[in-house]
């Protein structure tokens, strides 16, 4: 199981959960897990193909996964994966 | 008999004449010791000086004269604690003591030379008396601090927090971007305003507040929203940009005007309980695009007033922010380049994530197109950018 860190914004699509377990071998398999259990969260996630969106941002642990291996980066029992968009506030 | 005693070690001590030392100290080998106040240190002392004060002789004289053997000058104001000194490290074994008769006052009269705080007056150096004690920073690096200039983009959630400290830091001339005035709503967290002021314009608010904590400083008030046509020219004369707008068309908008002036961002975000900040130095590390390319739609990038901030969460941001700005003026440190720092106030946790440059980043990759001058002004339609 790996740790999904939600952002303030995904929250509401959560039930309010700053964090939700969820399995798979890989980014791509761990975050359709969080979409079938928070079917809200998928379509602020992955466009039409089934891509990241371009605004998301996605880390395993403290590293980019697009310098990794996008969703196909392998993920481990105990890993946490930051689901990152951009804030404006200020 | 006590005092006896006293004077007979006094009497022991050796005490030599400024242009002895002078030449003592020139010769090499010497391991000179000033036994006087930090606050007198900085003032002025003798090159090569070592601060032990008299209070802290006993615990710090053993890091500053390691070898007892060698041989030791102390000096004070005028003479009187460095020949006490010379007399209690006598005590503690150290063999070849003297003290300086006439102390920094006798030197400096017979003209020899001494290292001077210079450029501050003593109004000023009392008041960074704290900072200049710290070896990082020192009379040299509050000079800087006193000479840099560091604009400001918002004076609301952040940019209350970052001028407040960066005032009381001394940074010489603070730029405020800020088109809005206070409102009773702010208060919670722009602890720069206050409910005398709501009404007034951001700019103006703040500059009182800056004024009366720190008349050191400039506030330079640019009371607008920056925009293509007018960003080039606000931020050119700036060291460091603070970036602390409310909005994603400025963000991009400053990215990618930074990056062409070669400007060092500090650029942090807010929104309920969570806060982001990274330093972008251009060339150096990633730029916000590397970050972000894309902005979020809007739905996805909810604002402070429609979704709440947790006050003490943007100070918590805007401090950090002034401490990121203070380190790139002092160059000690290491500054948020090419990492992002995210902080959970209701877990209170940071977590850190690494940023990197992005080859493909049409404003600071490999390929970005070249700028000519006569397009150094012109910049993409960011609204429509960021509503898209």
């Amino acid at each position: 199981m790996a740790t999904v860190r939600i952002p303030p914004v995904l929250r509401p699509k959560t039930g309010g959960a700053p964090e939700v377990e969820a399995a798979g071998g890989n980014v791509g398999e761990v975050l359709r897990a969080l979409t079938a259990e928070h079917p809200q969260t998928a379509e602020q996630l992955f466009d039409a193909e089934g891509e990241l969106n371009r605004y998301v941002n996605v880390y395993l642990n403290d590293e980019d996964v697009r310098v990794l291996d996008g969703l196909d980066t392998a993920v481990k029992d105990g890993d946490t994966v930051v689901i990152l968009p951009a804030m404006a506030g200020g | 008999m006590a005092t006896g005693a006293q004077t007979e070690q006094v009497q022991q001590i050796e005490e030599i004449e400024p242009f002895e030392a002078q030449a003592e100290i020139e010769g090499g080998d010497v391991v000179l010791i000033d036994t006087r106040e930090p606050h007198e240190y900085q003032e002025a002392h003798l090159e090569g000086g070592k601060l032990v004060p008299p209070g802290l002789l006993a615990d710090e004289i053993a890091t500053a004269a390691p070898d007892k053997s060698a041989r030791t000058l102390l000096y004070c104001r005028s003479g009187n604690r460095s020949a006490i000194a010379a007399a209690q490290m006598q005590r503690m074994g150290y063999e070849n003591v003297a003290s300086v008769g006439g102390g920094i006052l006798l030197w400096q009269e017979q003209g020899l030379p001494i290292v001077a705080a210079k450029g501050m007056t003593a109004e000023q150096r009392e008041r960074y008396s704290r900072h200049t004690l710290l070896p990082e920073v020192g009379v040299d690096g509050q000079l800087k601090l006193l000479n840099a200039k560091v604009l400001l983009l918002g004076a609301g959630g952040l940019g209350a927090p970052t001028a407040m400290y960066l005032a009381a830091a001394g940074i010489g001339t603070l730029g405020l971007v800020d088109d809005d005035v206070v409102d009773s709503s702010n208060l919670q967290r722009q602890v720069i305003h206050n409910t005398d002021r709501i009404g007034e314009a951001k700019t103006a608010s703040a500059k009182k507040f800056i004024n009366a904590l720190n008349p050191d400083v400039e506030v330079v008030e640019y009371g607008m929203r920056l925009d293509a046509s007018n960003i080039l020219d606000v931020i050119a004369d700036y060291d460091v940009i603070v970036d602390g707008a409310d909005n994603f068309p400025t963000r991009y908008l400053l990215n990618d005007a930074s990056v062409r002036l070669r400007k060092p961002v500090v650029s942090a975000s807010i929104l309920s309980f969570d806060g982001q900040i990274s330093t972008f130095v251009p060339f150096e590390g990633p730029c916000y695009r590397c970050l972000y390319p894309t902005p979020p739609p809007a739905e996805l990038a909810p604002s402070c007033s429609a979704n709440g901030v947790l006050g003490v969460m943007a100070g918590t941001m805007g401090t950090l922010q002034a401490n990121e700005v203070i380190k790139l003026v002092l160059g000690v440190g290491d500054p948020l380049i090419g990492r992002l720092l995210l902080y959970e106030a209701l877990g209170t946790r940071f977590t850190e994530l690494k940023v990197r440059r992005d080859p493909e980043c049409p404003i600071c990759g490999e390929n970005a197109p070249e700028i000519p001058e006569s397009e150094m002004g012109q910049f993409p339609d960011y609204d429509s950018f960021c509503a898209g």
